[in-house]
């Protein structure tokens, strides 16, 4: 594979339930593709956790994920409120996701971490009142 | 152990099995989604009260063994489909969530 691959989704904010719909066809994208396990396991679950943020957080947004030959990047952009503070959002346990949310088992402020924790890179570009952008890689070796 | 033979030796009710030969290997317990996320390990059981279409997607992107459903907590129709569909074993336990864990730490 020598050129890069890229997977457009369209996250749509209205609907919690059926969340998730983006990563599963990552997850299935990549397996066609013969991408190791667990490195299928790290991007999907980070990329649900991108996902889930934008329903919660910014009515939705839109997500790539691009497949090279050294690395998978996801880029997860969205026009809600922005993060006014990122260190502190990237802290395990913070959260301002409301009650609805937390009752369905989200809300446990662990999106942004484990996003980190699966990925070898991860940057947050955040405007407030704008929008967020995360970027992030995972090399393959 | 498959998740059919833990099912019938904890005397689970089985919800949906649609890889019911799958391996199992080790245990995992909670209801925070994206905690199970971070700390289950692929082919777990996992055990928890969460019932909700989303435990769906988590199980299937965690690569779980299959969901255990602790203390009486049922489940819709309409996930059990979409469980079918995806691959996710659903098992029942009218059990505690520990007694629950119990029993699968004595079988596996």
């Amino acid at each position: 594979m020598s050129e890069s691959l890229t997977f457009h989704f369209d996250v749509d904010g209205e609907d919690f339930t059926s969340a998730g719909q983006a990563s599963v066809q990552v997850k299935k994208n990549l397996r066609r593709l013969g991408i190791p396990p667990e490195i299928i396991r790290q991007v999907s679950i980070a990329m649900y956790e991108g996902e889930i943020n934008m329903v919660i957080h910014a009515g939705g947004g839109k997500a790539d994920v691009i497949v090279s030959e050294n690395k998978i990047e996801i880029i997860l952009e969205d026009h809600g409120p922005g993060i006014p503070d990122v260190e502190l959002a990237m802290q395990e346990g913070y959260s301002t996701a409301p009650d609805s949310v937390r009752s369905l088992g989200f809300g446990a402020g662990m999106g942004l971490p484990n996003m980190k924790r699966y990925m070898d890179e991860m940057t947050i570009d955040s405007v407030v009142g704008k929008g967020t952008t995360v970027k992030m890689a995972v090399y393959l070796s | 152990m498959t998740v059919k033979e833990l099912s019938e030796k904890c005397n689970f009710k089985t919800a949906a099995m649609p890889d019911g030969d799958r391996e199992i290997d080790g245990c995992y317990i909670g209801d925070l989604l994206s905690w199970v996320m971070g700390r289950a390990e692929e082919n777990n059981v996992w055990i928890t009260i969460m019932s909700n279409q989303n435990i769906i997607a988590v199980a299937s992107l965690a690569d779980v063994a299959c969901i255990v459903l602790s203390e009486g907590v049922t489940v819709e129709d309409s996930i059990l489909r979409l469980a079918e569909e995806k691959g996710v074993n659903i098992l029942l336990s009218d059990k505690r969530t520990y007694e629950t864990a119990v029993a699968v730490y004595e079988t596996i």
